[in-house]
């Protein structure tokens, strides 16, 4: 293990320029990859936003018992898609009618009476969030005797669903493809740094290196390589976050998981294309 | 130690490069393999460290059947050997000490050791003070002693040599070919292929001669302690 790491470190100092090349393109292919990723974080952000507003409303009979409110308070909470139901009462909707409705206030002013009916707002939980699963709590809603009518948004929520599914297939397309791309460019990279030490792997043979004793080095500085260019495609894309938000739009970033999981890419794809070439090369010798 | 029995070899494209040679060398002995190039010396070499396979009959290595042998074995088989060739084959970025550390390391010695080691070959082959050179400091002569100190410092069985004075000018020659005899002399079997005939004939050591692939001559056999005249004509174009 100590020699193995010694000889991965000596190829770096051996061979900087080529080293440095592969770190930059792993680096760059990354980029491309992480901008992208960004993209769909953004993306899925705003849809997690407009989903938050997805939302059944229950419209009760005017007065409906406040005990068997309550009680189905309670119960409509209890159900698996639900994450809070909340109860409006009459007086409640007319204030908040008076506050976000400022042009009608006049109006409002002048009411003998309140129109507005009590209701139960129900919020669902994410995953929910959908047509299927907001008709079928409706559908619930409508079966409790004092509820008058149930409102969710149909057509708002389809287009939301469908959306999602373009967003979600848009993103496993383009992604595999520069996925893919990434790994083709860094394979050869790696593949580059194999080729120009085939001599020497052919040296080590003759003396009576073990193909495992040949490929463990070039394993660990393939996987140094991709982590070293997984981090800088981190950093790079950090760069562009910054910028976008100074200078365009407010975005999100990656989370610290998502982060590490470019960084731990980097380093598989260093590790697998490494493996892949020395495999071949040394099948092939 | 080298046993050749009916060994046959065919390239895909270059068609028979080995036809129906058997041979033997013994511990501690010296033996030339001469022949034009494309006689087939090389291939033999190759068939001795397992380069390559035979086509068929059996050649053996030390207590290896190369017939028969696992890819993992091969490794196991050349720490047995001592290889040097014509083109050196030193690795250019590193110092003569750290070419032959190398062949010691991977055979997993201990580090412990190896520093001794390496400097007792290179002390062998006159090399001690340039221990700290890179190849391209060294003169030919002096690049193919580090090479033969990398044969040496495993203690190997066999020494193969492929050519080694083919890029030598005649003196650095003489001086390559009398640490070969010097190794010799200490209990190693040395096999050189060599087209250099002034040099096989300053030698009063075995001689096998290949043609076309065909063992033509082999001076064990044809002139068992044959006189050195007897070999001249032998080997003479």
């Amino acid at each position: 293990m100590n020699l193995t790491f010694r000889e991965a470190v000596l190829t770096f100092k051996r061979a900087p320029l080529l080293s440095l090349l592969s770190v930059t393109t792993i680096a760059f292919s990354l980029f491309v990859l992480g901008l992208f990723g960004l993209v769909v974080v953004n993306l899925q952000s705003a849809l997690h936003g407009v989903e938050e507003r997805v939302e059944v409303v229950a419209y009760l009979l005017p007065g409906a018992p406040a005990e068997a409110v309550a009680q189905a308070l309670k119960d409509i909470e209890a159900f698996p898609e639900v994450q809070s139901a909340t109860y409006v009462s009459e007086d409640d909707a007319l204030a908040r009618a008076r506050a976000e409705l400022v042009e009608l206030r006049d109006v409002m002013q002048e009411l003998e009476r309140n129109p507005l009916p009590a209701s139960i707002e129900v919020k669902l939980k994410p995953g929910f969030r959908d047509t299927d699963h907001a008709s079928a709590v409706a559908e619930r809603l409508r079966g409790f005797g004092f509820v008058d009518d149930v409102r969710f948004g149909r057509d708002w929520v389809q287009k939301l669903d469908w959306l999602r599914g373009v967003a979600a297939a848009v993103g496993i397309v383009v992604g595999a493809a520069f996925a893919i791309v990434a790994i083709i460019i860094i394979g050869t990279t790696i593949r580059m740094a194999v080729l120009q030490r085939s001599r020497e792997i052919a040296v080590m043979r003759l003396v009576g290196a073990t193909d495992g004793f040949i490929r463990r080095p070039f394993l660990l500085q393939g996987a140094i390589k991709g982590l070293l260019g997984g981090a800088v495609a981190v950093g790079l894309s950090f760069g562009a976050y910054v910028l976008i938000n100074r200078y365009l739009l407010q975005s999100a970033f990656f989370s610290q998981e998502q982060a590490a999981a470019i960084v731990v890419f980097g380093a598989l794809i260093g590790l697998f294309g490494s493996a892949l070439s020395v495999g071949r090369h040394l099948k092939r010798v | 130690m080298i046993k050749f029995t009916s060994v046959f070899k065919a390239f895909p494209k270059g068609g028979l490069a080995l036809k129906d040679v058997s041979f033997h060398v013994a511990k501690g002995e010296f033996a030339f393999l001469t022949g034009h190039s494309g006689a087939g010396k090389s291939t033999v070499m190759k068939l001795i460290y397992a380069e390559e396979r035979p086509t068929s009959g059996e050649v053996r290595v030390s207590g290896y059947n190369v017939n028969e042998m696992r890819p993992r074995d091969v490794p196991m088989l050349r720490r047995k050997l001592g290889i040097v060739f014509q083109d050196f084959r030193l690795l250019e970025d590193r110092t003569a000490e750290e070419n032959v550390a190398f062949a010691l390391e991977v055979t997993g010695a201990r580090s412990s050791t190896i520093a001794a080691r390496v400097m007792r070959v290179l002390t062998q082959v006159g090399l001690a003070a340039k221990a700290q050179a890179y190849p391209r400091e060294l003169s030919g002569g002096e690049q193919q002693r580090v090479a033969i100190a990398r044969a040496l410092v495993n203690e190997p069985t066999v020494l193969l040599a492929d050519e080694p004075t083919g890029n030598l000018d005649e003196r650095a020659t003489r001086g390559v070919f009398q640490l070969l005899r010097d190794i010799n002399a200490s209990g190693t079997a040395v096999v050189m292929a060599t087209h250099d005939l002034d040099l096989v004939r300053q030698a009063p050591y075995r001689v096998i001669e290949l043609q076309e692939g065909a063992l033509v001559y082999d001076s064990s056999v044809d002139e068992p302690g044959g006189s050195g005249e007897a070999r001249d004509q032998a080997v003479a174009p």
